[in-house]
């Protein structure tokens, strides 16, 4: 029996979806799509449950959680900073707007603040083009956005 | 009972993050607070492609266009336009009617007009939540046509004969693809979407999804009956969730309907579809790396042959798509070959759509017939270069297209024109770029991206990349030497030559036509250490220009690191050995007195 780890109804959600994908055919992925929305990340204890589940070796889980940039091993920040580096964005000053962001947080692309409150990420073309340059905050996008607009944003995040 | 009148709400992503959610609730209220709801009819759609304006309001049947809409905006639609038949002139385009009082349909629009929808033609038009929308506008006949009237070869005949090619990159023969599919003999085949918009700058694929999920359904039913396949997979990337949401009840619908499902209609064909997710990987779009992720595996690329019409998905016959590809497809089942071959060039058919962005006023999406000129996109669809700039080029296919320089803005586009000029057609994104813009930075911010993404299977793409990436570097910090731009070109070569997927083989694409029709720029910052755009932070320095100062000090007070000198009314003086290039003070400068 594998170590669990998280709350038993974390536990008990994950059982779940590892039942329902059981005769479902290239069930790994959905698998570890499953985990990371019920635990925020995939601990190493979750990929070895997953990987008994389906009767495969740890290390090809591992192999996919690090294949594929929206699997991630760590615990991410309360709000995700996602500075978008599609090419439209680009050429409208995004790489201005991602410095402004490394500086005001003091954070690198793909860190996380020691006290949990942001992450901040580069992120691929969330296809909102029209708007760009853009960012999201979690679920929150921000649009024709200018390097001043920075602190403004994440004011709203301190509360 | 028939409503006098319709409005239409955006529903797109780019307006849903303009709070078009709300708008759409305001909007309710207001019609119920007036008892309106029962005789005007309020609707969410999809796309309407000009997203620069959005959120997007549009009132029916004058097909009057809101723009820049606010959620306070809805009650003065409601009681001015809807009660009182009154337009809300100050949310209205830009484009209304020059001259004269009458406020003119959007459709003739210098935007709109150009176009020819065949892919978004249910765009911005039926509600796509509500498949009694589809069904109200042809849907499922094609399907109905094909399964009752027509033989399996006959689809693919058709499909032949209208000349249409793959809208994902190659331009592949779509008919031929389902031959070798219907060819291939098996117990077991799939129909398989490839919804995996990775290329940055492209999102006509996730428009689609948002606008008019139905059709995608339809065209792999389609598939399904014309290779002999019962199951089907939509391979969708994780980062559209609102195509994800509404592609899941267009299926649980067409479930309802007993559209999808088994001996369809009475018909005896069965078909079923279920969606995979991916989670960020460019190179999941590539068709057979898409299949090893579909199984739930690492993306990683298969050797070709066998091709996925033989060996596919689990091993089995697959025939795989784009969306734009299957979105055409009803269509040419309903109005016939000879209509879609009469659009487009020679050996292009049809419409494509294109995802304008970049410097150009008019961001958003638009389709045109094949042969359209890039002018006409540009400067009529696009209403040109924002601030007075100057066209420099556009780029087309993402990380695996090229560049069109200026000299080349009247080539008709279609898919070899763009090849023999150095481009591709990709999945359609277009990006504009004025005199601002560094087109050795552009290279290289895209080497960065398939570097990024290379998924590390085959040495020439994981390592020539990354080596190629490096020379671009040097190249932008004013470190490379002029030998380094022979090397650049012949590992450019070798990486296209020996990559074993086509992310590696279209890896150098951006830099060979940078390099093609920009090499004075690659030498002025090779021999001369400068960049004539001032966007490489190394080779620019920041000037004030004595003439134009006038001594305000606000320069001064803006620079971070006290770089900039001088009293009051007199002429300042920038310290280049000080100076981080932070740009502040040219921000600053009401006189235009800085240069780069």
């Amino acid at each position: 029996m594998n170590q669990t780890i998280g709350t038993p109804e974390q536990d008990r959600e994950m059982q779940a979806a590892l039942d329902e994908l059981k005769n479902v055919p290239g069930p790994v992925m959905q698998a570890m799509q499953r985990a990371q929305s019920i635990y925020g990340y995939l601990p190493i204890e979750v990929q070895s449950r997953i990987a008994s589940a389906f009767g495969i070796p740890l290390e090809e889980v591992y192999g996919i959680a690090t294949f594929y940039t929206q699997f991630v091993l760590k615990p991410k920040g309360k709000y995700t900073v996602g500075v978008c580096l599609g090419t439209a964005c680009y050429v409208k000053g995004a790489g201005d707007i991602l410095e402004r962001f490394k500086e005001a947080l003091k954070l690198n692309p793909g860190e996380t603040a020691k006290d949990m409150r942001f992450t901040l990420d580069a992120t691929r073309c969330i296809g909102c083009c029209g708007l760009a340059p853009v960012i999201t905050v979690n679920d929150e996008v921000y649009g024709s956005l200018k390097k001043e607009d920075v602190e403004t944003i994440l004011k709203k995040y301190y509360d | 009972m028939l409503e006098r009148a319709h409005i239409l709400v955006c529903g797109g992503t780019g307006c849903t993050s303009g709070k078009s959610n709300e708008i759409y609730a305001e909007l309710s209220k207001h019609l119920k607070e007036n008892e309106l709801d029962k005789e005007v009819k309020l609707i969410m759609t999809g796309c309407f492609g000009l997203c620069a304006k959005g959120p997007i309001v549009v009132v029916y049947p004058d097909g009057t266009f809101y723009q820049h809409v606010k959620p306070t905006d809805a009650e003065e639609i409601v009681n001015e336009h809807i009660l009182k038949g009154r337009v809300v002139e100050r949310l209205l385009n830009d484009d209304k009617s020059a001259g004269t009082d009458e406020v003119k349909s959007f459709n003739e629009t210098p935007f709109y007009k150009s176009q020819r929808r065949v892919v978004l033609k249910n765009c911005g038009v039926i509600d796509p939540e509500n498949i009694d929308e589809y069904l109200a506008y042809d849907g499922y006949l094609a399907y109905q046509k094909a399964v009752t009237e027509m033989q399996p070869q006959d689809v693919i005949d058709v499909l032949k004969k209208s000349g249409l090619r793959g809208r994902g990159g190659g331009g592949f023969p779509t008919g031929l693809k389902w031959q070798f599919a219907r060819d291939s003999k098996s117990d077991q085949k799939y129909v398989v979407c490839n919804a995996d918009e990775g290329d940055p700058g492209a999102f006509m694929d996730r428009s689609v999804l948002e606008g008019d999920p139905h059709a995608l359904i339809e065209a792999m039913m389609i598939a399904g009956y014309a290779i002999g396949a019962d199951k089907g997979y939509v391979y969708v990337r994780a980062e559209y969730p609102i195509a994800v949401r509404r592609l899941q009840i267009a299926i649980q619908q067409a479930l309802e309907y007993g559209i999808l499902g088994n001996n369809i209609m009475g018909t005896g064909h069965s078909f079923t579809l279920e969606l995979r997710l991916g989670a960020g990987a460019f190179v999941c779009g590539e068709e057979t790396a898409l299949l090893n992720s579909t199984e739930g595996k690492r993306g990683e690329p298969r050797q070709r042959p066998p091709f996925p019409a033989v060996k596919g998905l689990f091993q089995k016959p697959t025939l795989i798509n784009n969306v734009e590809t299957y979105a055409n497809i009803p269509t040419i089942l309903l109005k016939g070959a000879d209509w879609f071959a009469s659009m487009g060039t020679e050996k292009s058919k049809g419409t494509k759509v294109f995802a304008l962005g970049g410097k150009i006023k008019n961001t958003g999406l638009v389709e045109i017939p094949m042969g359209t000129t890039l002018r006409t996109i540009v400067e009529e669809i696009g209403g040109g270069i924002p601030n007075g700039k100057r066209f420099k080029a556009a780029q087309t296919g993402g990380p695996s297209g090229g560049c069109i320089p200026a000299a080349l803005i009247d080539t008709p586009i279609d898919y070899d024109n763009l090849i023999s000029i150095g481009s591709m057609m990709g999945s359609g994104g277009l990006i504009v770029m004025d005199e601002d813009n560094c087109m050795v930075d552009i290279a290289k911010f895209f080497l960065e991206f398939t570097v990024d993404e290379s998924c590390g299977k085959c040495t020439p793409c994981r390592i020539g990349n990354k080596r190629l990436y490096e020379i671009l570097e040097k190249i932008t910090k004013g470190e490379a030497t002029m030998k380094d731009l022979d090397k650049m070109e012949e590992l450019c070569y070798y990486i296209k030559e020996n990559s074993l997927c086509g992310l590696g083989q279209t890896a150098p694409n951006p830099v060979i036509s940078t390099y093609r029709y920009f090499k004075d720029e690659y030498i002025a910052h090779v021999r001369d250490k400068k960049c004539p755009s001032g966007v490489c932070k190394a080779l620019t320095s920041y000037e004030i220009i004595p003439e134009k100062c006038v001594g305000c000090g606000l320069c001064k007070r803006v620079c971070p690191v006290g770089a900039i000198s001088g009293e009051i009314r007199e002429k300042h003086v920038i310290d280049p050995d000080k100076c981080i290039k932070c740009g502040a003070c040219i921000a600053s400068c009401k006189k235009n007195a800085i240069k780069k």
